[in-house]
């Protein structure tokens, strides 16, 4: 049994399983992913010109960082649009995150499988305001982490989280 | 109701330090014996004198000769602390089992208290080794989720091991809160329209009402819903691929043997590994020949074991997924092995050797399908048994599967026409594989979160991967290569019903329903 999209002239090829008021994280939340993006392209294209220094056999190896910096001013140009793409929609009885724009992921947990909510921030993230949101439920694999969210939202969302959890509780 | 579920403070097995520390006191026992030995004949034929020089510079000698009582005084002294520790710590060792929780005390010097809930059981294993079994005593463990969260009650004597499992199991199903509260009511007035939750609940009842302390589970065994011959397990186990590795080895060996005619040294080293073949298919027959999964009012128990024997019972609602796969070379016995995902990790081993959550090492498909039904209560009926024997089977036109597009060959060579996954009210069961065949069933009730993704391959050629998560475990629910908006489809359907199946589920205290 084939499917009968495939039949239709117009077949969305982006994935978009929900549509909705998708929120979105905080503009601010682009300077923490540059800089990190930032620091973390530096460090591997220093790494990558170790053989070149070490072995030191000729321009050739000099490419290998010439690459590993292209990607990297890549993915720093990139990273507005990717924060962008992070979103979280709360709806009657689940929570829907997404992020990603080359490699797209949706999540839905249900309120009633959430263990516990974290609240961290990191020090460059403390400085703007914001806080990091993590969803952790007895599948290892669920990994919803909401990044750059402003502190008092974070923590109403927690709470709001951890008070929806506690009506819909189940067991595992 | 046994005794020891008072909820007073108890003991464990007064032989448990013997039984724990048993097999090292056994062998450092045979060392002194066996070093002794020369000397005690000596002792007894006291004929031929030493050569001077030979027996004096022996220290143990000296030892004998000037120091014999300090010696003798210490080694007593030794003995009494060792047996005062071990008492002390047999002593200090207490558990005792509630209404709600249990709790258990231990250690001398660095003391350890555990408090575990009884509605958070996942499982309770009876396991009684060899040494253990010569003296009639069980170790008791009950699980809960996360590693290293079980409590382990070692050793009990072998009737209260099943007493209190019996017991424990009761008041985690929450029939005791259930009676409680309609102490005033008839019993007539309990009835459910469920006939089979009622004969249960009305065997229950009598239990508690009579509260009969020589119950024991062994008076009315479950039946066992699969036998094993020793035929399919030596079979299976010489037709799974490792194996074939093994014979291909083993060809290669001789071929070099014709050929170098260097050949004895090289056979000779064959022979260890033949060994290790032998003890491992003989352990495998050991432990499995006696496999037996059966339903009891309290889930699934499973029991293995010939020598050292295992029970493990898993209540109902605790099985988080199921997978039922196929090795290459059994297809044509039409054999399959069934793994599930559970919450807690038991110490305990399962049968064969491998891990507690292969609940059936091998079976037929008729066996499959029984055991399936076990697991998952409620799903295998008249009419979904035709869609799992199809989900089995190769991919058929309308087997209710909704499998990949054509275009999905690219990522799916051989498997695209079987890749599928069908949508069931309580169950979301995924078929992959054309070579290794496997069918996932992922009870909707346990289904932690629901994950879509896409690559940019996948995006060029429409396609998307939906993932289930369940808790950690050989069962990996994913399926990919489905066309955009299937992927969609199961991706919302499997949320919604995800909450629908938190809202009714029950089996968090399943006799209370």
């Amino acid at each position: 049994m084939n499917s009968v999209t495939e039949h239709q002239h117009v077949a969305p090829s982006r994935l978009q399983p929900v549509d909705g008021e998708w929120r979105r994280v905080s503009p601010k939340y682009i300077v923490v992913d540059l800089v990190g993006n930032l620091f973390s392209g530096l460090f591997t294209t220093a790494v990558a010109t170790l053989p070149a220094w070490l072995l030191g056999w000729g321009v050739w190896w000099w490419l290998l960082p010439a690459v590993v910096a292209v990607v990297s001013i890549v993915l720093i140009a990139l990273t507005p649009r990717r924060v962008r793409s992070i979103g979280y929609l709360l709806r009657d009885d689940d929570l829907l995150f997404r992020r990603g724009i080359m490699f797209q992921r949706f999540v839905a947990v249900p309120f009633g499988r959430m263990q516990l909510v974290d609240i961290t921030r990191g020090p460059l993230a403390r400085s703007l305001g914001l806080a990091e949101l993590k969803l952790v439920t007895a599948a290892a694999a669920t990994g919803v982490v909401i990044p750059g969210l402003p502190l008092a939202d974070a923590e109403e969302l927690r709470d709001h989280l951890v008070a929806l959890a506690e009506t819909r509780r189940a067991g595992l | 109701m046994t005794e020891l579920a008072d909820g007073r403070w108890h003991r464990l097995h007064p032989a448990t330090p013997l039984l724990k520390g048993g097999i090292a006191l056994l062998a450092i026992l045979g060392i002194i014996v066996s070093n002794l030995r020369e000397r005690l004949i000596e002792w007894i034929f006291p004929a031929v004198d030493c050569p001077p020089g030979v027996c004096d510079e022996d220290p143990f000698t000296l030892i004998l000769d000037r120091y014999l009582l300090p010696t003798l005084l210490g080694i007593l002294v030794l003995l009494v602390v060792i047996l005062g520790l071990f008492w002390m710590s047999w002593r200090m060792h207490t558990f005792r089992v509630t209404e709600e929780i249990v709790e258990v005390r231990a250690g001398v010097l660095f003391r350890s208290h555990r408090r575990s809930r009884l509605d958070r059981v996942q499982g309770i294993n009876v396991s009684r080794p060899l040494f253990a079994r010569l003296f009639g005593a069980a170790r008791l463990e009950i699980s809960a989720a996360g590693s290293d969260a079980n409590v382990q009650l070692a050793y009990l004597s072998s009737a209260n091991a099943d007493g209190l499992r019996a017991e424990i199991l009761r008041r985690a199903s929450g029939i005791r809160a259930r009676e409680a509260a309609q102490s005033g009511e008839g019993v007539i007035a309990s009835v459910a329209p469920d006939a089979r939750a009622n004969l249960a609940d009305v065997a229950r009842q009598r239990i508690a009402e009579f509260s009969a302390p020589e119950l024991d589970p062994a008076l009315a065994p479950p039946q066992s819903v699969v036998t094993m011959h020793a035929g399919r397990l030596v079979g299976s186990t010489l037709l799974s691929v490792g194996m074939l590795w093994f014979l291909v080895a083993i060809a290669g060996v001789a071929v070099a043997m014709a050929l170098t005619g260097a050949g004895v040294f090289l056979f000779l080293g064959l022979i260890p590994m033949i060994f290790g073949l032998g003890s491992f298919l003989v352990n495998r027959i050991v432990k499995s020949l006696r496999f037996s999964i059966a339903a009891t009012a309290d889930g699934v128990r499973v029991g293995y074991g010939l020598l050292s024997t295992s029970n493990e019972t898993i209540p109902p609602g605790r099985i988080h997924a199921v997978e039922i796969t196929q090795e290459l070379l059994w297809r044509p016995f039409d054999w399959w092995t069934v793994r599930v995902n559970l919450a807690s990790h038991s110490t305990a081993k399962g049968a064969a050797g491998q891990r507690n959550t292969t609940i059936l090492p091998v079976g037929s498909r008729e066996e499959v399908l029984r055991v399936l039904e076990l697991v998952l209560p409620g799903l295998v009926t008249d009419e979904t048994r035709l869609l799992i024997e199809g989900g089995l089977a190769p991919a058929r036109i309308d087997d209710g599967f909704t499998t990949s597009p054509r275009r999905g060959a690219v990522l799916r060579w051989f498997s695209w026409r079987r890749n599928g996954f069908l949508l069931h009210p309580d169950a979301v069961v995924l078929r992959r594989g054309a070579v290794w065949r496997s069918l996932t069933v992922v009870p909707t009730a346990r289904t932690q979160s629901v994950a879509a993704h896409q690559g940019p391959l996948e995006r060029m050629l429409r396609l998307a991967q939906v993932r289930l998560h369940t808790v950690t475990g050989p069962v990996t629910a994913r399926i990919g290569a489905l066309d955009v908006a299937d992927a969609s489809t199961l991706f919302r359907e499997a949320a919604a019903a995800g909450v629908t199946a938190i809202r009714a589920d029950r089996s968090h205290r399943w006799g209370s329903s």
